[in-house]
């Protein structure tokens, strides 16, 4: 359903269109329903000159039936749902894969910094590449990303991914991604930050190991000069 | 304080005399007078939200655009219109309307009393009320405009002015949400004991009306949940103004405290507004449908078990906030479950319409019409309290249309079928049913095309509280903007028709038919008074009840209808 | 409000409950809630933060210990005034009520010097989230003392006319649950160290 609109990119994309595809099927089918015999109802029981209408107290159990049944098949719609979502859920955040390289997000005021580890591999070290709205990851490879923030709330959303986590001031948030196909995307903050939430995206380019080898070379000789304006703003 | 019930009932209130205009529409201490003042006083702040999402909506079907009657729309008065719009519409159109206005007018009415059980407590409501939408739109004019922190409030962007750049707004902002829970408070107070102690003769709990029992649990509701709450205010306010850092990560403080009691607070709210909505359809459906409601106690049960369960279940807005994971799985289960009870109410409100003898009058349609709307939000619901597929749509235009699904049926088409169907009480005249129905469905269709699109553009990641969508390449696709241009379109459109409404309201006034005591046949005790009923509602003799409130139809009588204050 | 205005709704009780203690408890459930919220907070922000017993070591447990006696003494003030007022000696009842007030009174006057002593030793609302705590929830409750102190007052001014007598149990209810919340208030800001 989502992929009309939104690419699947990440792993788990594909896990979160299926579900929400479910609960789309499930849902869909006792809505459906419900507004049939409603509207169905209101033609069939038109008021009618002399016809007066029947004496139903729902009070009785032959009638409660009718609502008693349809109730305990929605609560098995909702056991299937529950287990898909935990499911989801299970594997998107609770679950930690090995990663094979990290990442540091930062939010702040209404921008991204993203932390990128240097030839060495190892983030927090002197060749570390900082960007201010661009993330540079490499396809098929697991990613662990620390996320924090500098000021208020924000919120790291990569809707191709089906990824979004609050980062919140005083704490380092730790998730992951794997990105399976090359291309750039947008990255939003999705939750309200002040003033300039509005213009607080960035991209992410996922690339081919060559491309990715390519960007962190370039990036090497200046990225002193990149850290430097990243902790000046 | 008597301990049984007055002898001297029958022989009180010879001594209402005349008042003056300021002290009888102003300073009232009459349930009805003051049903009135909540009322307008809602439907006023309704224009003022509707007039917002009128400037916002243009701002992002046209972004940069001249708003007409208002101007260039910047990204901090964009901020600070969405943020009130949300904060009027629940806090000063639906519960003063839904809650204040109809409780007051029909607690009284309803139960065969002259008013409520504390009228003096009941005016000061009124007035701390009042107050507090004052100082809401103080908000709006003082150094850097009104808060845009949105509705839900987190800190630290509130908590601290060189965050949101709102040092007045922020603190005037708070000041009136915090004044509008005292005056819940008192009116809810004053609502709960009425309804347990004043009840006429032979009333027992189970011939209350469903729309009493409704305001009555979401009082209830309210006052049991909007303490944690109020603490928060608090110390949110001393983190603005003292400097304290309670919700200050740097300083030891948390800002997921906040965000942990505005919810434990903000879901039982969403059944605080919704139940009186819900009570309002179940007393118009059976009187249209000349039918018993379905399972009168099955209806009662689970609204309470609703209630109940509504406090399990706030974390469903937290998902991703950075709570354990894990605790995401218990609250996936308790937002699932709460959907049992939610589901049942809407299959008795359909089983209750099986073998009826519908007339499609406007209040009918109305009441109708927020079963079939009220479906969408609770289906779409589901979507949102799964865990799983909640991170792709939690704070996308998904969740806001989810929830304009609920409160629109909830605080508009609520409103406008209690409205029309009680208008004739409230001021003695029927409604125009053309003009009804016109409004009706001028304002029904544009409701849908205004928030479906917005569904799927949630649905292509469309996040919210962005002022201007260019910006993302993502959702700067045209066929995304040919669709917030018709949601926008489409509100004008809806705006436009309300015009028919206030028209009928004046036109009715003036010029409508004569009511009489019970113009719409109905059962319940505020059908046998005068319309509009005196001062005192009933006269010398209070009615004593025979019977439950929705005897239609009965097989052993031949009038299809049996009021509750007949002996036989 | 004179008894001649007052509504038919109000002389009813189909509970059998009076109307004003009804509306009394009703009042105490949603303070419950309110007070309940901020011990809420402050416990887990103390389980979480073991830090605090440095900070609470410096309140003065000897002053809270007095002040929970001063307070539990007015409240035996406050139940003697009802029991004058159901046998209906107004005058014996406004007596006691006024010594409850006084109880309040005293009780704020040895909070501030309380309170005055500690700021001048630098322990500020501001100086640490503990000592944020301690001022807020003390001083939301100090509020509560204030409050109910000047509607005692208020009814024992009317009862000793012997009018409106059922109010001394109801501003009493009051007045225990004010009592009650300083209990709470007075192990976990006071003892916990």
């Amino acid at each position: 359903m989502i992929e009309t609109w939104v690419e699947a990119v990440s792993t788990y994309a594909r896990d979160v269109d299926n579900l929400i595809l479910l609960i789309g099927v499930l849902v869909g089918f006792w809505f459906i329903l419900c507004e049939a015999v409603f509207f169905g109802f209101i033609i069939k029981f038109r008021h009618r000159p002399g016809q007066k209408a029947q004496y139903v107290t729902g009070e009785e159990k032959s009638q409660k039936r009718w609502i008693s049944i349809p109730h305990l098949l929605v609560l098995v719609c909702d056991v299937f749902i529950i287990v898909g979502a935990v499911q989801v859920w299970y594997t998107i955040k609770q679950n930690l894969p090995e990663a094979e390289q990290t990442v540091r997000v930062v939010g702040q005021q209404w921008a991204w910094t993203f932390v990128h580890p240097g030839k060495d591999g190892k983030l927090d070290t002197a060749d570390d590449i900082a960007l201010v709205d661009e993330l540079h990851v490499q396809a098929n490879t697991t990613y662990h990303y620390l996320l924090e923030s500098r000021d208020v709330l924000h919120n790291f959303s990569v809707p191709v991914f089906r990824l979004k986590q609050d980062a919140v001031p005083g704490r380092t948030i730790t998730g992951w991604f794997n990105a399976q196909k090359t291309g750039q995307w947008d990255v939003q903050c999705a939750e309200i930050c002040g003033i300039g939430h509005g213009i607080m995206g960035a991209r992410i380019f996922v690339e081919s190991p060559d491309e990715h080898a390519a960007f962190i070379a370039s990036h090497s000789q200046a990225a002193p000069v990149a850290v430097a304006t990243a902790s000046g703003r | 304080m008597a301990e049984t019930v007055h002898p001297a009932e029958q022989a009180a209130h010879g001594e209402h005399h005349e008042e003056g205009w300021v002290k009888k529409y102003l300073f009232s201490t009459d349930h009805k007078i003051i049903a009135m003042q909540y009322l307008f006083t809602g439907m006023a702040m309704g224009l003022i939200g509707a007039f917002f999402a009128y400037v916002f909506r243009m701002q992002l079907a046209f972004p940069g655009m001249e708003v007409p009657f208002f101007g260039v729309v910047s990204a901090n008065e964009y901020n600070s219109l969405i943020t009130n719009h949300g904060a009027i519409m629940i806090f000063w159109v639906a519960m003063p309307v839904l809650i204040a206005a109809f409780g007051n007018f029909l607690i009284p009415l309803m139960i065969g009393a002259d008013d409520m059980v504390f009228p003096r407590i009941n005016r000061l409501s009124y007035q701390i009320f009042f107050i507090s939408a004052l100082v809401l739109l103080a908000s709006f004019f003082v150094e850097g405009g009104g808060f845009g922190g949105a509705w839900t409030a987190y800190p630290p962007l509130s908590a601290n002015a060189a965050y949101s750049l709102t040092p007045m707004g922020a603190t005037l902002w708070l000041v009136a949400v915090a004044l509008e829970f005292v005056a819940f408070l008192l009116g809810g107070i004053n609502f709960v004991t009425t309804l347990m102690n004043s009840r006429t003769k032979g009333m027992g709990i189970y011939d209350i009306p469903m729309v009493l029992w409704m305001i009555i649990i979401a009082s209830i509701l309210f006052m049991a949940s909007v303490g944690p709450l109020i603490a928060g205010a608090v110390m949110l306010f001393m983190d603005q103004q003292v400097g304290t850092h309670f919700y200050d990560p740097t300083r030891g403080g948390d800002p997921l405290l906040w965000q942990h009691l505005f919810w434990f607070f903000g879901h039982p709210e969403v059944y605080v507004v919704l139940l009186p909505a819900m009570g309002i359809v179940a007393d118009i459906m059976p009187v249209f449908a000349r039918k018993k409601l379905f399972a009168y106690r099955t209806i009662l049960w689970t609204a309470i078990g609703t209630g109940v369960l509504s406090f399990t279940v706030w974390a469903h807005h937290q998902f991703i906030a950075g709570i354990d994971p894990r605790m995401a799985h218990v609250f996936t289960i308790t937002t699932l479950l709460i959907s049992i009870p939610i589901a049942e109410m809407c299959f008795v409100y359909i089983a209750t319409l099986y073998g009826g003898s519908i007339r499609l009058n406007t209040p009918m349609l109305w009441a109708l019409a927020f079963v079939a709307e009220f479906l969408i939000g609770g289906v779409t619901g589901i979507f949102l309290g799964a865990s799983g597929a909640d991170i792709y749509f939690h704070d996308t235009y998904f969740v806001l249309a989810h929830f304009h699904y609920t409160f629109f049926p909830i605080a508009i088409i609520g409103t406008y079928a209690g409205v029309t169907f009680w208008f004739p009480k409230m001021f003695g005249r029927m409604m125009n049913d053309t003009l009804g129905k016109i409004h009706f469905w001028g304002t029904i269709i544009p409701f849908n095309l205004i928030f479906i699109p917005l569904f799927v553009l949630g649905a292509a990641g469309q996040h919210r509280r962005i002022y201007d969508f260019t910006n993302y390449p993502m959702l700067a696709e045209p066929w995304m903007q040919d669709l917030r241009v018709l949601a926008t379109v489409s509100l004008v459109v809806m705006l436009a028709f309300q015009l028919v409404f206030f028209y009928n309201v004046i036109v009715s006034l003036v010029r409508g038919e004569k009511a009489g005591k019970n113009p719409w046949k109905s059962n319940t005790l505020e059908w046998t008074t005068e319309s509009p009923p005196p001062h005192g509602n009933f006269g010398d003799q209070y009615p004593t009840v025979y019977r439950p409130p929705y005897e239609y139809s009965h097989p052993d009588r031949e009038e299809d209808y049996w009021p509750q204050n007949l002996p036989n | 409000m004179s008894s001649a205005a007052r509504p038919i709704a109000n002389l009813r009780s189909a509970t059998g409950i009076p109307t004003g203690r009804l509306a009394v408890w009703w009042v105490v459930a949603s303070e419950i809630v309110i007070f309940g919220g901020i011990l809420a907070s402050y416990i887990m922000f103390r389980l979480a933060h073991d830090a605090w017993t440095v900070q609470a070591a410096n309140t003065n447990t000897t002053i809270g210990a007095i002040n929970t006696f001063v307070l539990l003494t007015s409240s035996l003030f406050a139940v003697l005034g009802h029991a004058n007022a159901v046998d209906g000696n107004g005058k014996r009842a406004a007596f006691f009520l006024r010594l409850t007030a006084l109880g309040g009174a005293i009780f704020i006057a040895i909070k501030s010097y309380e309170w005055y002593t500690e700021i001048s030793h630098g322990f500020t609302i501001t100086s640490n989230t503990f000592w944020s705590f301690y001022y807020t929830a003390a001083g939301l409750h100090a509020l509560h003392v204030i409050a109910g102190a000047v509607i005692l007052l208020l009814i024992a001014r009317d009862a000793a006319k012997n009018l409106e007598l059922h109010r001394v149990e109801l501003i009493g209810i009051y007045w225990h649950f004010v009592d009650i919340v300083w209990i709470f208030l007075f192990p976990l800001l006071y003892i916990a160290k």
